[in-house]
């Protein structure tokens, strides 16, 4: 077979296992509830036969083991299991976890969508502008502001962006609030403050870790031979530098695209967006454990999916990687 | 270190003239005088908000949870900074806040060095299975981002402080595990571990008198990095509503409580908020200068 794409079939099964031992994680996870987890969910004014009734449905009385495959079968059909919410009246007010989940997660998807689309492009320009151009005064400054963004929480870039820019000069709408039945245009419009919060943070990351890869690379040997070959800097960066910069940049690009998935649950809750981050900050504070873990595993999905893809490009792009020490 | 005993081997190089050992005290002061103006501004920073959070009861002119006024009253006298949402002077909140949230973000990163550092540690000198065994451990854990998994164990634990500084200690040292076991592998290999085991050393010796020193200024450097970590995870937390619950002043909750005020153009909830952004950036200040210190730049004349 060809080692490239056994290589990357290697890597597509070693992913798999880790969202497989992912998964048990987070669905064993549950065994860990204390005691009055019950009383809790359901309310002091629960009577035992309630309580009881609910620790059935949640399936405490089954092993782990047929909870998780009860679970995960669900999963791969869709169906992430009944939210706490209303639990204990029996009826008809439960709702379906996947009901929940679908609108928000498309949500979350179009604002860090437009974030990345406007970052990645941004943010490799801006990088490759500062190695060339080291410790001169552009370098520098975007050095300091870069550190100063990355060091800041995302609730403070984004309450400065709401203060500026749409409360003392209301350019932007202060909370994105959205609904489906908005045009696509509307919808951009409000969310551009969440999105530009999310872009600076990116941006900053993504920048100095682009700069440092081009750096790195611009140091070797054979650079130099090109240089004093006397080859003009454009070739030498197209031709010489690039081919062998791919697998670091798609690794900066998928490490902050992963980074992103942390960010909007913040970012969602100041702006106030119905996305996923929002729904699962809110199950938590409810203790609602089907819609967590449903959100949960979706992250950590992306999260690792992520990280695949940016190994596997650095596995096509340099075939020295075929050959590990 | 070893460079005691080479100091007292008669070789060539005791002919040379020698300048005479500095006591630490005068080095330190060399060392500042050196430094660049962010690692001094950084400094600077970082002392001032531990003598704050240290001082805080002398320092705030109200008790922490104390009623003194209507809530939201602007800037001014008698509240040089207002009240917060319930009436509580928003001075003396933020003063008590350094208290807090740098004192559970301190010990957070503690314990996460405890217990990382130690494991990390034992990995690498042990090496074989219990290396083998650590390190998948670890890779798992790492493979589902930090924020998502503490939120999980949030909602099944309950947010309770103990709760939280554990949660984030256990999974803030699966980075400082990696971090010491990458750099103890490069010890541990040298000859002194060696001749140390065939002694017959326990492992705790080797540990900590043999390796444990030589890894010292990264494990430093990363202290410094993993506190912001940690500092940032925990406010993000806690303006979720999920970290430090009221009524204690935590930076990250005074921002959510307040935030209602920023529609109306008042910048009251940006100066928890900016504090921790102060702090983070003092701290990567100084940690970079440190980083170029250690990293084989020294100017040892």
């Amino acid at each position: 077979m060809n080692p490239i794409v056994e290589t990357v079939l290697k890597r597509l099964g070693l992913g798999a296992v880790t969202l497989l031992v992912v998964s048990v994680i987070i669905s064993f996870a549950v065994g860990l509830l204390p005691g009055d987890f019950a009383k809790a969910v359901l309310g002091q004014s629960a009577t035992p036969e309630t309580v009881a009734a609910f620790q059935r449905e949640i399936g405490l009385d089954r092993s782990p083991v047929v909870r998780y495959v009860e679970w995960i079968g669900g999963v791969v059909r869709g169906d992430f299991g009944e939210s706490y919410a209303g639990a204990g009246s029996l009826g008809e007010h439960r709702r379906q976890v996947a009901d929940l989940i679908a609108p928000r997660l498309t949500n979350t998807l179009i604002l860090a969508g437009v974030a990345a689309l406007v970052a990645v492009p941004l943010a490799l320009v801006l990088g490759l502008l500062a190695a060339l151009y080291r410790n001169g005064i552009f370098d520098r400054a975007v050095n300091l502001v870069t550190l100063t963004a990355i060091s800041s929480p995302e609730f403070f870039l984004a309450y400065v962006l709401m203060l500026f820019l749409a409360v003392r000069w209301p350019l932007f709408h202060a909370l994105s609030s959205v609904s489906p039945d908005i045009s696509p245009l509307e919808h951009l419009q409000r969310i551009a403050l969440p999105a530009l919060t999310l872009v600076l943070v990116i941006v900053a990351h993504m920048m100095r870790m682009t700069r440092a890869a081009i750096i790195n690379l611009l140091a070797s040997p054979y650079i130099e031979m090109a240089r004093l070959k006397g080859l003009s800097p454009a070739r030498v960066i197209v031709r010489h530098a690039l081919p062998n910069a791919w697998a670091p940049i798609a690794n900066v690009v998928a490490l902050n695209l992963a980074y992103l998935i942390v960010g909007v649950v913040v970012v969602e809750v100041v702006f106030a967006y119905p996305g996923i981050g929002q729904l699962m900050v809110d199950a938590v504070s409810k203790r609602d454990l089907p819609v967590v873990q449903g959100c949960a595993l979706i992250f950590a999905a992306t999260y690792i999916l992520l990280n695949l893809a940016a190994d596997i490009v650095a596995i096509v792009t340099n075939p020295r990687l075929l050959h590990p020490r | 270190m070893s460079t005691e005993s080479l100091d007292a081997a008669p070789t060539a190089i005791d002919a040379l003239p020698v300048a005479p050992r500095r006591g630490w005290r005068e080095r330190g002061w060399r060392e500042l005088r050196g430094a660049p103006v962010s690692a001094l501004f950084g400094l600077a920073v970082v002392l001032i908000y531990v003598t704050i959070a240290v001082l805080a009861p002398l320092l705030a002119p109200y008790g922490e949870t104390e009623l003194v006024g209507g809530p939201f009253e602007p800037w001014g006298k008698p509240f040089l900074l207002g009240t917060d949402q319930l009436g509580r002077d928003m001075l003396s909140r933020l003063i008590f806040g350094a208290r807090n949230t740098i004192g559970i973000a301190f010990l957070t990163t503690a314990l996460a060095f405890g217990l990382g550092g130690l494991l990390g540690l034992m990995a690498a000198v042990l090496g074989g299975w219990t290396d083998q065994l650590m390190s998948r451990g670890v890779d798992v854990l790492m493979a589902i981002p930090q924020l998502i998994f503490a939120l999980v164990l949030l909602s099944i634990l309950g947010s309770s402080l103990l709760n939280l500084v554990l949660i984030i200690a256990v999974l803030d040292s699966t980075r400082v595990f990696r971090l010491t076991r990458a750099v103890a592998m490069n010890v541990v290999v040298m000859d002194f571990v060696e001749a140390a085991r065939l002694q017959g050393e326990r492992l705790a010796w080797v540990m900590t008198r043999e390796v444990l020193p030589n890894i010292l200024p990264p494990l430093v450097a990363e202290f410094g990095l993993r506190f912001c970590f940690v500092f940032l995870t925990i406010s993000a937390l806690s303006f979720l509503g999920l970290g430090i619950q009221p009524p204690t002043a935590d930076w990250g909750s005074m921002v959510r409580e307040n935030a209602t005020l920023i529609t109306y153009g008042d910048v009251t909830p940006l100066l928890p908020a900016g504090a921790i952004a102060l702090l983070t950036v003092a701290v990567n200040f100084v940690v970079d200068w440190f980083l170029h210190k250690t990293s084989g730049l020294r100017d040892e004349r």
